[in-house]
């Protein structure tokens, strides 16, 4: 069968779905991230398929490419929080980072 | 008469009876400062000067009548208006005609005697200023009933004298007795008042009628042309009732509570009042009897006859000038000047003059009788003067009232003697009032004797004193009468029965009389010393301890040591009373002899008797048979033989107590003689019939009273208290758990919700995806 | 209630409620539009389609390891997984500067970033995911109510059914278009790594140094 706009859109739905599941049950702080590149991917594979499909190439690359650099970026400052986090608290389960609760 | 009366005005009238009244004023006000600062002798001063400036003001007045007309002898005199109702008027109006010309002069003047007397017989008193304070407003009620020119005024004396004559009974009140004596005399007034009061509204009521104007109702009436006559036109003053009032021959007609008026409106034949009251009828009963009888029921309390008589003998406990001049000579009185004063209505109903006559016959029968055995000998003169009044009502119940009120005269004088006579051997005796144990005072007191003498003379019916001649008349007069009925059937045959019943009492009278004059003043002295002994009659005077004392527990009278000084104690000899008390006997018995001249009978002096003619303008004139004048003589034959029987009875079985007689009669008929001696058991009957029925009901009303009313009263407080424990655990339980429920839920909702703050960030993050989820679904659902 | 039975309880409800939501979504939504959408269509497929299926699992299965692997090295490997995948993605949609700009960025980057970051906090606690609340089955209702919604968006949105172009190479129209329209984000970008490359610093030596 062609492979249509739409075979990518599921994809990266599914890609995003995998990756929300990972940010919401994952205990381990550097899951989470894990989680957070595989929503931003999954985004990213949206983008690439509207991209080419839509009739913008180009756009959707740029798109795509800001993406992964805030995307490299944002994981950067966040495993340095984590690990920030691991020395304070000596452990990387975001339960116990509940200093916010009621 | 077929004309008004003719009436002169006069001023000045209101001072006879204002001066009494500024006596009493004086003495009730400041008696008691007036006494402590300047003595008994101020005190007594006066009050008497205030009767006897009375006396003398009526002597000119009653000289002013004298030299008037026969038939102008009214005087009148209008002070203010009491009050105006409709087209009723009364007024605060005196009149003075020769009826009550004849009793202000006996009121004042032997009233002025008997002051004269308490001066001595009182002296010991320390409560002096009260007696002679209520002496004068006895004097004041008494002249007001007598000179009262209408119901209202007579009214107002009326209801006066009774409550003086309660005041004087219970002079010594700290005596439970002497108070219930008291209480007793006016409770039984109030009765008789209460029947006085019935007839009178029944009057008026019936007599409404007879004002209201009715079509062809006469010959030659004079209305004024723009008044109507009826009597619920409220009228704006007395004088526009006056204004509005037609006028028929000269008489207003209208509502009226002046003798004067509804006596010319009855006797103008023109007004047409007297046809209605003659035949106006009351359930089928005439009016007019009902109205007699009823006002003959106040008769019955104020003069005691039966059966309200009950509360004279009781009154002996009242000091002894108080019997005499109260209960002897005035106030008992009232009720016979009543019915003389409404001759004009009496006569008009022979139901009413029958039921009148019969009443007073049999209450003179059954008082001479209750006395022929008494030995308090104020006793014997209480149920004496009981009887006598009886006489005086058969005078003015068979129509003769001239000679009613000439007896009333005559018993005045010699009644008065009697009583004080009986206070002057009291003293004497030290207190003792038994009579058993008196007896030859007659040596000892030979004025008081003489009096007494004198006065029971007059009272058997000689005719060397005044009693003979007015109950002559009275007797005859009965005999003669052709008006009377009883309840509507003519009674032809009363009038003779009357006459048994009154000459035997004749008989009776004087035997009981000259019995107690010989067990006084004959014998031996049968009198103790100080001794505390009880007998049967627990009225009889045993001697005080403390004679200084007012209120001692068993003396009957006031004791009077000091004008004679202190006793030992042991058995004294009974002496003459000071001179204030024995002139005042002598003039009273002198009198007694002289106002015979008043009424010498027609027979003997060819015109009619002195008193007769006095009196004819104002009392009403009744139908007598024509007898010859042998009968009369006859009749009169036999009243002196009657007083002499009974004399000569009484000296035969009491004189120097010399006769075993009455000792071994009183053995022989023991029963017969206790039922009498106990006066028929009559109070006791009353006591269980009325007394304590009365008492009970009172008794059960408190009951009510206390337990139901209260209990409803009570029970509300209760039911208010119980619905506000209801209110406080409503609102100890619903309301302040309902505030303090909106405290617990509110933290416990917020303790709950807290729980959402879990710090988890995966946690908020399922809350922002379902949020969105959600959101997503009301998209499609709401669309 | 003790507290299993409890959770039991509210596991059971939300369960419920998310199976509610489905098939009220799909009765309401998906159901409609699906019978017009989803008709077969023919179209030429060959190697392109295979390798696309192949690739597609890679990344879909390797993302499948990052979400439920218990092991966190094995997430780790399945990211990188997910990641080439989505990369040889790319080059099958003719996006080949940002196929390799993942690839070095991405696989050669972030990659090695969170496998030091994973080597460095795992020595000391010992870190075992799926704990009770909001645990494997949470994933999974997450993944049931979120994962068909979004494919059934893909699937029936009717998208305008544009020719994809030649595939050719895009690095210097990129480069153009950086350059030219759109500059400003380009260099807001460059700002942003700036301020991260200062902020990671400062933020992971602060604890060095204070460790």
């Amino acid at each position: 069968m062609t492979i249509t706009l739409v075979h990518y859109l599921v994809v990266g739905a599914l890609l995003f779905a995998l990756g929300l599941v990972t940010v919401a049950t994952r205990r381990n702080a550097v899951g989470v991230l894990m989680g957070v590149e595989l929503v931003l991917n999954g985004a990213n594979v949206n983008f690439v398929a509207f991209g080419r499909y839509g009739g913008d190439a180009v756009g959707g690359s740029v798109f795509a490419l800001f993406v992964i650099v805030l995307a490299a970026a944002e994981a950067a400052v966040g495993l340095a929080i984590v690990l920030a986090l691991f020395q304070t608290s000596k452990s990387i389960d975001v339960r116990q980072a509940d200093l916010l609760r009621e | 008469m077929e004309h008004p009366a003719l009436v002169t005005q006069a001023s000045l009238l209101w001072l006879i009876p204002a001066l009494p009244l500024l006596g009493f004023v004086v003495n009730a006000l400041f008696g008691a400062p007036l006494q402590r600062a300047f003595g008994k002798r101020l005190i007594h001063t006066v009050a008497i000067g205030a009767v006897a400036a009375s006396f003398f003001v009526a002597l000119y007045f009653f000289g002013r009548m004298l030299g008037a007309d026969p038939e102008q002898r009214t005087l009148q005199e209008t002070l203010w208006n009491l009050f105006t109702a409709g087209r009723l008027s009364v007024d605060l109006a005196f009149s003075l005609d020769p009826l009550s010309m004849t009793l202000v002069l006996v009121i004042t003047g032997i009233g002025a005697l008997i002051h004269l007397f308490s001066v001595g017989y009182m002296a010991d008193e320390p409560s002096y200023w009260r007696y002679f304070g209520y002496l004068n407003l006895f004097v004041f009620a008494m002249l007001l009933l007598v000179m009262g020119d209408n119901f209202a005024v007579l009214f107002f004396g009326w209801e006066g004298v009774g409550l003086a004559s309660y005041l004087l009974i219970a002079f010594w009140y700290s005596d439970p007795e002497k108070a219930r004596a008291g209480m007793k005399a006016f409770v039984v007034n109030r009765i008789g008042d209460f029947g006085f009061l019935l007839g009178l509204l029944l009057l008026f009521w019936a007599l409404g009628g007879g004002w209201v104007e009715r079509p062809g109702l006469a010959r030659t009436v004079e209305y004024a042309p723009v008044a109507e006559l009826r009597p619920l036109d409220p009228a704006i003053g007395a004088a526009d009732a006056d204004a509005l009032a037609p006028r028929v021959k000269g008489v207003k007609v209208g509502p009226t509570l002046s003798f004067r008026e509804l006596h010319d409106q009855i006797s103008v034949e023109e007004t047409g009042v007297r046809e209605r009251l003659l035949h106006a009828t009351l359930w089928g009963m005439p009016v007019l009897s009902i109205v007699g009888i009823l006002l003959f029921v106040g008769a019955m309390g104020k003069s005691a006859q039966i059966p309200l008589y009950v509360w004279l003998p009781d009154a002996m406990a009242g000091p002894t000038p108080v019997s005499a001049l109260i209960h002897a000579a005035t106030m008992v009185t009232a009720g016979v000047y009543m019915v003389a004063r409404l001759s004009f209505l009496f006569a008009l109903s022979a139901s009413a003059m029958g039921w009148v006559a019969l009443v007073g016959a049999a209450t003179a029968a059954l008082g001479a009788s209750i006395a022929f055995f008494q030995y308090d000998i104020k006793k014997v003169l209480a149920y004496s003067t009981v009887s006598q009044l009886g006489f005086m009502f058969i005078g003015v119940g068979v129509g003769a009232y001239w000679a009613g009120t000439y007896h009333l005269l005559t018993h005045a004088f010699f009644k008065a003697t009697l009583f004080l006579c009986a206070g002057s051997v009291i003293l004497g005796c030290h207190h003792e009032q038994d009579m058993r144990r008196m007896g030859g005072l007659g040596r000892h007191m030979p004025l008081t004797r003489s009096a007494y003498l004198v006065a029971c003379i007059a009272i058997a019916g000689f005719p060397v004193a005044n009693g003979f001649y007015s109950k002559d008349e009275i007797l005859w007069k009965a005999f003669t009468s052709d008006h009377l009925a009883l309840f509507g059937t003519p009674t032809p045959w009363l009038g003779p029965a009357i006459y048994l019943i009154g000459i035997a009492t004749a008989v009776g009278t004087s035997f009981y009389m000259f019995r107690s004059y010989y067990m006084t003043f004959t014998g031996p002295y049968r009198g103790g010393g100080h001794r505390h002994e009880h007998n049967e009659d627990p009225h009889a005077a045993t001697a005080a301890r403390h004679p200084a004392l007012s209120a001692s527990a068993h003396a009957s009278d006031g004791a009077v040591h000091a004008a004679h000084g202190e006793h030992g104690g042991r058995a004294p000899v009974p002496h003459e009373s000071p001179w204030t008390v024995t002139l005042v006997l002598l003039v009273l018995a002198t009198g007694s002899v002289l106002t015979l001249l008043l009424g010498l009978p027609a027979l003997w002096t060819g015109t009619s008797p002195l008193f007769e003619r006095w009196l004819e303008p104002v009392v009403a004139k009744v139908r007598f048979r024509e007898v010859g004048h042998e009968l009369e003589g006859l009749f009169q034959l036999f009243g002196v033989l009657a007083a002499a029987l009974g004399w000569l009875a009484a000296r035969a079985l009491y004189r120097e107590a010399r006769s075993p007689l009455p000792g071994r009669m009183k053995e022989r008929f023991f029963r017969a003689w206790t039922v009498v001696y106990n006066k028929y058991y009559v109070d006791e009957l009353y006591a269980l019939a009325v007394v304590r029925p009365t008492i009970r009901l009172a008794a059960l009303l408190f009951w009510i009273d206390a337990h139901l009313v209260d209990g409803l009263v009570n029970l509300v407080g209760r039911i208010a208290r119980f619905a506000s424990a209801i209110s406080d655990v409503i609102d100890r339980y619903a309301v302040d758990k309902a505030v303090d429920g909106v405290a617990v839920l509110t933290r416990g909702a917020g303790r709950r919700l807290r729980r959402v703050q879990t710090g988890h960030i995966q946690t908020y993050l399922y809350g922002a995806l379902g949020g969105a989820l959600v959101v997503v679904l009301l998209n499609y659902l709401i669309r | 209630m003790p507290p299993s039975l409890r959770r039991l309880v509210a596991w059971a409800a939300a369960s419920v409620v998310v199976v509610l939501f489905l098939v009220v979504l799909a009765s309401l939504a998906i159901t409609p539009a699906a019978r017009e959408a989803l008709a077969p269509r023919e179209g030429e497929g060959g190697a392109v389609a295979v390798l696309f299926y192949a690739l597609s699992a890679v990344a879909l299965l390797g993302a499948a390891a990052v979400a439920f692997a218990r092991n966190i090295v094995y997430s780790a490997l399945g990211l990188l997984a997910a990641l080439l995948g989505a990369g040889s993605l790319y080059v099958l949609l003719s996006a080949d500067f940002v196929a390799i700009a993942q690839l070095l960025v991405y696989v050669g980057g972030v990659m090695v970033l969170v496998l030091f970051a994973v080597m460095l906090t795992n020595k000391i606690t010992e870190v075992n995911v799926s704990n009770a609340s909001f645990g494997l089955f949470g994933g999974l209702l997450l993944l049931v109510a979120m994962g068909p919604l979004l494919v059934a968006v893909a699937l029936l949105t009717p998208w305008r059914d544009l020719a994809p172009g030649p595939l050719a190479p895009t690095t210097s129209a990129l480069g153009d278009a950086l350059l030219t329209r759109w500059l400003l984000p380009f260099e807001v970008a460059s700002l942003v790594l700036l301020a991260t490359l200062v902020g990671a610093v400062i933020i992971a030596r602060k604890e060095l140094k204070e460790g």
